[in-house]
């Protein structure tokens, strides 16, 4: 069902997958002697969500670095959009129309949410440093239109009540929100996540379980993250890529992973009778 | 003011007239994506009209119940409108009403359609769909989530609105012979009550009760044409209802919905409502912010508020009854108006409140005379779903904490001689739907309906007083009086106790279970280095069973006083390891306290209360938010409270 096929697939729940928009050919990647990803190929598909596990130490916050452009791998390539992508600058990533989370909140701590959503806005921002200081012809009307895009993103998460709040005065759910609304205010066409959900308590977790479909499904976004809590990462993917030691173990829908012997055991661990 | 024959007879002929007097006024305003969004009558009327034709077009048909579920959103304000227009009769329902609730009001009115706000109320609708099996349609506002639900069924309201403003030429002619037929005796609403005792009754209010009451007392607080209201108390409650319908149309004000549900107080602000209304519990946690704020506050600062509060109090209800005050004093309260009343008042949002109401429970009178002394026209009001709201309200200038005021315009009131109070007026419920026994049980033949509240008219001012639901007035074993509710006001007054249950009724003593407040007992464990990990351990811990033994021993030596009641002193009390909540079936969604339920549930904790021991352990199911059920355990201490010996007043 899932290879060869150009033209995508329709999931479970009736959605249509598109094509590929991102494919890993044969990436490795190596710090020094140490060999974070080997040989590792798998694509990502228009529309889809997608996620990449393993335990610790796999290289799965390698492999999104890889994927955000931010490391370069030595060996093998990255295609986007049917062409193979050349080294970039963070800036011509999010030009793209990728964004991110972090694992470890990145968030500017004493400026209110709003002004880090806006934050998101930055490459839809074209007007000069002069326009922009005295906020005046194309800079103030670049931020009412970026303004507006931030409310309906503002208004998707839920979170009118804290928009003035300075982030540092949030507890860490909403901190998380608040980095997904910034990553959502550019409008990405792929949105990477990295284990959007650490850290959270179960009802945190549902929350952010329903942010992430309902993005998927109200924009079209193509979904990437990384997570650890398996209940949630089979919920929630159409396609789920295993890694372990760097190395790719696994590669299907959450029933096929999930009965993957190899999987199993890296999970589980294996006796050695 | 009589209504003459060209006066509009219905809520839908009052939205006409207003297109036409107020045309670009604005009728509503929301704000949505940052920005106040307002519709002006002209707007709000075309709405309707194309929302109407709409459900025309889906099949809706004269007398059909149509329920409305969601928060305070202008889209289902006029959902409710264009139910009436097109002939149907609107039933708004609590939104957070858990599934089992729902359907049985969904069954009980045979509701066809549904017009609900979002996707978590579609999931409610669908879950008890095959309890209430009528449902036909289900209209939403917000549409987020449900791309990929089945949409036989569903469709969404701007969808409707389309349809209906696509097809009109069909359906116009249909349209108008409907709304021709509405006149003061068709039905408008049907409100369920939420029913202290057995299921949910349902309220049918006719246009006259609805107009007329609107109109009375419209007059009575002069209410005008640009006073701005905020409407977020639930749809569903009788008094949302009259405000931000009845009154809104027919005095033409505008009506402000909230944001979000969080951001009340930010948008509260913003607006500044001219007429407001809230019940004790707003005004109460809003108080308890003031002061733990200012708690905080720098040494001078606090000086200030203290100094000034007290001077406001002394002076500002004074002031704002028209009572002689000397000049001095009143340029000092000017000085108390700059530095601390007008910001203070500014920041709650009521900077520009000409009428202030409160109803629904009692207010604590520190509460009332707080807001009162800031020279904020707050007031009490006393009514009833089956009176359209109103029974009695106090005039200006005649305000006090203990009594609910004067018979609202066009109300009689009669006094039985077991002490309840029965009323008529033009804002008497026509009947509860499909329930005649009832309606015959409340309303008699004459059109009296009893209000199962004990009271008595005082002498002198003509003000009504309430003392305890009828029903739960009692006798002790010794045959003195029983009003737990005097007594549970009383202690509810004090910021540490959210809620109190009092017993006695029948026995020899008076005992209570007791809430604390979590906000202001969990301010003070803060302040005082007191850990705690959850409820049930602050609930526990020693020193806040000191503070409640204070308040209660307080309590008996006010309740002492009073020589009618003073058998109800409460001996011997305990603080619950749980808060009493309408999910688990302990209040209703008004947040009364159901006492049957709470005896029965608890019938252990009280046999303890009774029986002299020092602990108890206890066992409880509770109720989670999605409906899980789960259990809490706890070790309960007992504590004695001292009671003020009144044997020489009992013996007499």
């Amino acid at each position: 069902m899932l290879d060869g096929a150009t033209e995508g697939y329709t999931t479970a729940d009736g959605r249509k997958i598109g094509g590929v928009m991102m494919e890993m050919k044969n990436i490795t990647l190596r710090f020094g002697g140490v060999v974070a990803i080997k040989d590792i190929s798998f694509d990502i598909r228009e529309g889809e969500i997608r996620a990449i596990i393993g335990p610790n130490g796999a290289g799965k916050s390698s492999m999104l670095n890889v994927i955000s452009g931010f490391y370069v791998p030595q060996e093998g390539e990255v295609w986007f959009r049917g062409a193979p992508r050349p080294a970039m600058r963070p800036f011509q990533v999010a030009q793209q129309g990728i964004a991110r989370t972090f694992q470890n909140i990145a968030l500017f701590e004493g400026m209110s949410v709003l002004d880090n959503i806006m934050t998101g806005r930055l490459t839809q921002m074209n007007a000069g440093i002069a326009a922009q200081a005295l906020w005046w012809g194309r800079a103030q009307k670049e931020e009412i239109e970026n303004r507006e895009v931030v409310e309906k993103v503002i208004d998707f998460l839920e979170i009118q009540a804290i928009r003035k709040t300075p982030v540092s005065r949030l507890p860490y759910g909403l901190k998380k929100r608040v980095e997904l609304a910034r990553a959502l205010a550019a409008e990405p066409k792929l949105l990477l996540l990295d284990e959007p959900m650490a850290g959270m308590n179960v009802e945190e977790k549902e929350d952010m379980s329903r942010f992430i479909l309902d993005v998927n499904d109200e924009f079209g976004t193509t979904i990437a993250l990384i997570e650890h809590d398996m209940g949630v990462v089979m919920d929630l993917s159409d396609r789920v890529v295993v890694m372990d030691y760097g190395k790719k173990i696994g590669d299907g829908t959450p029933d096929e992973v999930r009965n993957n012997q190899e999987v199993i055991d890296a999970y589980l661990g294996v006796s050695h009778d | 003011m009589t209504s003459g024959p060209t006066a509009p007879q219905s809520v839908p002929a009052l939205l006409e007239r207003n297109a036409l007097i107020y045309g670009a006024k604005p009728a509503f305003r929301e704000k949505e994506f940052g920005i106040w969004q307002s519709w002006t009558w002209l707007r709000v009327n075309e709405e309707v009209r194309s929302m109407a034709l709409g459900f025309l077009a889906l099949g809706l048909n004269p007398g059909d119940h149509v329920a409305v579920i969601g928060r305070n959103r202008p889209a289902l304000y006029w959902a409710m409108v264009a139910i009436q227009k097109a002939g149907a009769v609107p039933v708004p329902l609590y939104q957070d009403a858990v599934a089992e609730e729902m359907a049985y009001v969904l069954d009980n009115c045979k509701a066809r359609f549904v017009v609900v706000a979002d996707q978590e109320q579609v999931d409610k609708v669908l879950e008890v769909q095959d309890r209430a099996p009528t449902i036909e349609h289900i209209v939403y506002q917000d549409a987020r989530g449900l791309r990929k639900y089945d949409h036989t069924r569903l469709h969404s309201l701007k969808d409707v609105q389309a349809e209906g403003r696509a097809a009109h030429e069909r359906f116009e002619a249909e349209l108008k012979a409907r709304e021709g037929k509405l006149d003061y005796d068709s039905t408008c609403v049907m409100l369920y009550t939420s029913g202290t005792t057995g299921k949910p009754k349902g309220v049918v209010l006719s246009n006259r009760n609805i107009i007329e009451s609107s109109k009375n007392s419209s007059d009575f607080d002069h209410l005008r044409s640009d006073d701005e209201v905020l409407a977020y108390l639930p749809m569903a409650w009788v008094g949302d209802f009259i405000f931000s319908i009845g009154q809104a149309f027919w005095t033409g004000f505008c009506v402000n919905c909230p944001e979000s549900p969080d951001t009340m107080m930010t948008d509260l602000r913003e607006i500044g409502p001219t007429y407001f209304f809230a019940p004790p519990r707003v005004f109460e946690n809003m108080l308890t912010n003031v002061m733990i704020r200012m708690e905080d506050a720098s040494r001078f600062k606090k000086w200030l508020f203290d100094h000034f509060m007290a001077h406001a109090r002394k002076v500002g209800p004074d002031l704002l009854d028209g009572k002689p005050v000397s000049g001095a004093d009143r340029l000092k309260y000017k000085l108390g108006d700059l530095f601390v009343y007008g910001p203070l008042k500014n920041t709650l949002g009521f900077s520009k409140v000409r009428v202030g109401y409160t109803a629904g429970e009692a207010i604590g009178p520190e509460i009332f005379d707080f807001y009162r002394s800031l020279g904020i026209n707050l007031k009490q009001l006393y009514g009833q779903t089956e009176a359209s709201v109103f029974i009695t309200a106090q005039p200006d200038g005649e305000v006090r904490a203990d009594t609910v005021g004067v018979p609202s315009p066009g109300v009689e009131l009669r006094i039985a001689d077991n002490g309840e109070v029965f009323y008529r007026s033009p804002g008497v419920f026509v009947e509860y739907f499909g329930n005649p026994e009832s309606t015959a049980g409340t309303k008699d033949a004459d059109g009296w309906v009893a209000t199962g509240d004990a009271g008595f008219i005082e002498e002198g001012s003509g003000h009504l007083r309430i003392i305890d639901r009828a029903k739960d007035v009692g006798k002790m074993a010794d045959g003195r009086m029983f009003a737990p509710k005097y007594v549970e006001n009383k202690l509810k007054f004090y910021p540490n106790i959210l809620e109190a249950v009092v017993f006695g009724n029948g026995r020899d003593m008076c005992t209570a279970f007791i809430n604390i407040d979590l906000t202001a007992v969990g301010n003070w464990a803060e302040r005082n280095n007191i850990a705690y990990a959850s409820y049930q351990e602050l609930a526990g811990h020693p020193q806040v069973l000191d503070t409640i033994q204070a308040h209660v021993e307080e309590v008996n030596r006010s309740v002492a006083h009073d020589d009618m009641l003073s058998g109800c002193q409460v001996h011997r009390f305990l603080v619950l390891h749980k808060e009493l909540d309408a999910d688990d079936g302990e209040l209703t969604r008004t947040r009364k306290v159901r006492r049957n339920t709470i005896e029965e549930k608890f019938d252990d904790l009280l046999g303890a209360l009774y029986d002299g021991s020092r602990s108890v352990y206890t066992e409880t199911e509770v109720t989670y938010e999605d409906g899980r059920k789960g259990k809490i355990t706890a070790t309960l201490e007992i504590r004695d409270a001292a009671v003020v010996d009144t044997q020489k007043v009992a013996a007499e």
